[in-house]
């Protein structure tokens, strides 16, 4: 199982602070990207964002990065604290 | 990847508030037996009452938590690998906040200035494009997220 986070606007178009993705294996970012709008068609054009930013584990990763099970995932839009 | 964080320096202070916090202590935090440094730059951003032309009432900010700290951790270690520095605070707050209001603090020690100016705008540079924070505007005309500036991508670039 990955958790799965979303923050900010990204959590109001997807009307979803958090969910999970039953996998027993490794899948790459993209991948879980591919499973969560299988699961839910209507997230596609909000995940299909290019600006989005990913994190694993709390650090910013790419696409092609390694997801284990029980790690922690995260979608969020450009950041604009300070 | 392991979840672990990084082991905090022992003269770092991240601290993560919906509270307001004090100019005046968090300097005599910076100072308090501190005979070693004889610079002390300090950085406060405060809510403006206007942005991109909109009157703006006021904001609210959202974060990551686990994630915020963890990044400032990782930019202030950057910072440390390229300075020789002091003792370095960085608050944000979280929440609801109002015109004028104090928003984010960061406060850096040296033993000569230069270090500390450097590392304070670097550390809030980074802090712009890296750590996990979005403001949501509340203006005459709605709530609105922010979008990113790329000239706060760009002035993080030249570092």
């Amino acid at each position: 199982m990955i958790k799965v986070s979303f923050f900010a606007a990204l959590r109001e178009q997807l009307n979803c602070n958090e969910t999970q993705l039953n996998v027993s294996e490794s899948i790459t970012v993209e991948q879980a990207r591919v499973l969560l709008v299988e699961s839910h068609p209507e997230w596609q054009q909000h995940l299909k964002n290019n600006s989005l930013l990913t994190a694993v584990n709390h650090d910013l990763v790419d696409d092609n990065f390694i997801v284990k099970p029980n790690d922690e995932l995260a979608f969020f839009p450009p950041v604009t604290g300070g | 990847m392991s979840k672990t964080n990084i082991p905090p320096h022992l003269n770092d202070r991240i601290v993560i508030q919906t509270q307001d916090f004090s100019l005046s202590e968090e300097v005599n935090l910076l100072e308090e037996n501190n005979n070693e440094d004889g610079a002390v730059v300090t950085f406060c951003g405060r809510v403006r009452n206007n942005n991109l032309g909109l009157d703006v009432k006021g904001l609210t900010l959202e974060h990551y938590p686990g994630m915020t700290e963890k990044s400032l951790q990782k930019i202030i270690l950057t910072a440390r690998k390229k300075w020789e520095l002091g003792r370095i605070t960085v608050i944000h707050r979280v929440g609801k906040l109002f015109i004028g209001e104090q928003i984010v603090f960061v406060g850096v020690t040296s033993k000569h200035r230069g270090n500390a100016f450097a590392a304070n705008e670097f550390i809030m540079d980074f802090l712009k494009v890296k750590a996990p924070f979005w403001k949501k505007e509340l203006t005459s005309e709605g709530e609105k997220w922010l979008d990113a500036k790329s000239s706060d991508t760009n002035k993080a670039q030249e570092w």
